[in-house]
């Protein structure tokens, strides 16, 4: 009953939000409530109890992904054009026929939580759940559902970051060699904003701790290899915002950066093909620890978080430094 | 109910009523300028009543010290970008609403 | 009366969601965002300690550090038309 009334009022902010995603023109406005309503996201899975996906939801959604878009909106135009009515009512029938069919289709789900749901019926449910603790021994199942079970996947997943930060590489290019400072257009009051600076420094070196701590401390609460890996680069991000790009390209240039990118695969692929050359199959982490099934097991997937975290890393990076950098030497404040 | 589930109980409430406070300034205030302070209250006093009332209801330690981390962060983070966002607005030629303005009418 | 607070948090989450959406400057925009973001981690701890979870704290940890970098995110594309610039070069803030 407590939790219905938390959900009613989470479910109400997500609707507004929606609504005036749909309704406002100024794109700066859009792009900040678009990571409010990740944030708003990110509370409801917590009310579900998954946490790792509110994690990464918040670190993503809510801080990457608003970051992205408004550098996309210094390359562009920052006011929508409104749509003339012979074309927005045809877009707006196609919208709702199409939600109609969701829902439709939705009425075919169990309910939620229903203890006769395929999901809780299958009995791979139960192998994961129940002989992971002897399996794999760490205390976090996601994990080592995301990392041992279903490994596969999910170097899928880290040379699908990968092949994103190479597409936008190729598609915006490395940015202005050297960038060119805005012009001042009003009289600072003062020279120089100390306060940001000191507090920046004194933050930046505490977020890439926690980001490695997000790494490691995946075995045993909600963490991991993608949500350390976007912390790792919010930080560097503060780094360019504060003190300017050509510091941050100094400290991260971009040929490390495509290097780590291309190490993260190569090490989550190199622990599968050293567990072929030992004799198993790819992945299959057991092999690792000489005769100690654990300890290989849990080699394997620090191994392969740790692939994780150094991809996506560089390739948020990588994607903050395009954006930035393809934005560099075109002042003039964006119209509201 | 014991003595320290009431002290928690009454540090949340009062952390609760603060944030609201704010938000209902951050409402009503009639100006950019004036509205910061009411946003100040809730990142500063309001987060701490509130995060010193959970502070009083965990057993483990280092719950404990991720509540207060998270308060030392708000205290850190809040004010700066408060200045950086007044300062901002200052540059961009928002003046504040002020009495003297008035009276020079 | 930790559902009451959770309650009373999602109200004021509410009230600055209105200012963004009314607020007639950006910078009245950036100041609710930011607000709404400091009350979502307040929420989430709330959350956290109402349902017994007491590792949903990383997540709200993790909150409270993205939503400044945010905001000077948003200041900085503001006030510069772009991310690039070196402030230490052009003299100016930010």
């Amino acid at each position: 009953m407590s939790t219905l009334l938390i959900d009613i009022a989470l479910f109400t902010i997500l609707t507004v939000i929606g609504l005036a995603i749909a309704r406002i023109r100024q794109l700066f406005a859009v792009a900040m409530l678009s990571g409010l309503f990740s944030l708003t996201c990110a509370c409801i899975f917590v009310l579900q109890d998954a946490v790792d996906v509110a994690f990464t939801e918040a670190a993503v959604g809510a801080g990457m992904t608003t970051v992205l878009f408004l550098g996309a909106l210094a390359l562009t135009r920052s006011r929508e054009e409104s749509t003339p009515r012979s074309r927005s009512l045809p877009a707006m029938l196609a919208a709702l026929a199409t939600g109609a069919l969701l829902i439709y289709a939705s009425l075919d789900l169990p309910g939620f939580a229903a203890a006769d749901a395929p999901v809780h019926r299958h009995p791979l449910t139960a192998r994961y759940l129940q002989d992971s603790p002897s399996e794999i021994g760490i205390p976090n199942v996601v994990t080592s559902v995301l990392a041992s079970y279903r490994g596969y996947d999910t170097f899928g997943e880290v040379v699908v970051v990968f092949t994103a930060g190479i597409a936008v590489l190729m598609l915006l290019g490395r940015g202005a060699a050297t960038s060119v400072s805005a012009p001042a257009r009003v009289q600072p009051l003062h020279q120089q904003n100390r306060v940001l600076r000191v507090v920046a420094k004194l933050l930046i070196p505490f977020i890439l701790l926690f980001a490695l701590y997000v790494q490691f401390h995946g075995d045993y609460g909600p963490g991991g290899g993608f949500q350390a890996g976007v912390i790792f680069a919010s930080g560097l991000i503060l780094y360019a915002l504060v003190f300017g790009l050509d510091a941050a390209r100094a400290v991260a240039p971009l040929a490390v950066l495509r290097g780590l990118a291309s190490l993260g695969v190569l090490l989550y692929g190199g622990v599968g093909v050293a567990t072929l050359l030992l004799g198993g199959a790819f992945l299959e982490y057991g092999r690792l620890g000489g005769g100690d099934a654990l300890a290989g097991q849990h080699l394997g997937i620090l191994l392969v978080e740790l692939g994780v975290g150094i991809c996506v890393t560089a390739a948020m990076i990588l994607l903050f430094f395009s954006f930035a950098g393809r934005g560099a030497g075109r002042p003039g404040k964006t119209d509201e | 109910m014991t003595l320290l589930h009431l002290a928690s109980d009454l540090l949340l409430g009062a952390g609760v009523l603060l944030v609201l406070t704010g938000a209902v300034g951050l409402h009503r205030l009639p100006e950019f300028f004036t509205r910061t302070h009411a946003a100040s209250i809730t990142d500063s006093a309001g987060a701490g009543l509130m995060l010193a009332g959970m502070l009083l209801r965990v057993e483990d330690g280092g719950t404990a010290v991720r509540l207060l981390l998270i308060l030392l962060f708000l205290l850190f983070t809040s004010p700066t970008a408060s200045h950086a966002l007044a300062q901002a607005a200052l540059q961009d030629g928002m003046t504040p609403l002020s009495g003297a303005r008035e009276r020079a009418r | 009366m930790l559902l009451a607070a959770t309650l009373g948090l999602l109200v004021a989450m509410l009230l600055a969601l209105a200012r963004a959406l009314m607020g007639p400057s950006l910078y009245d925009r950036i100041l609710a965002v930011n607000s709404f973001g400091t009350k979502t981690v307040l929420v989430i701890a709330v959350i956290g300690c109402l349902t017994g979870r007491p590792d949903v704290l990383d997540i709200a940890l993790t909150y409270a550090l993205i939503n400044f970098i945010g905001t000077v995110a948003v200041l900085k594309l503001s006030h510069y038309g772009e991310f690039g610039a070196s402030s230490r070069r052009s003299g100016g803030d930010l």
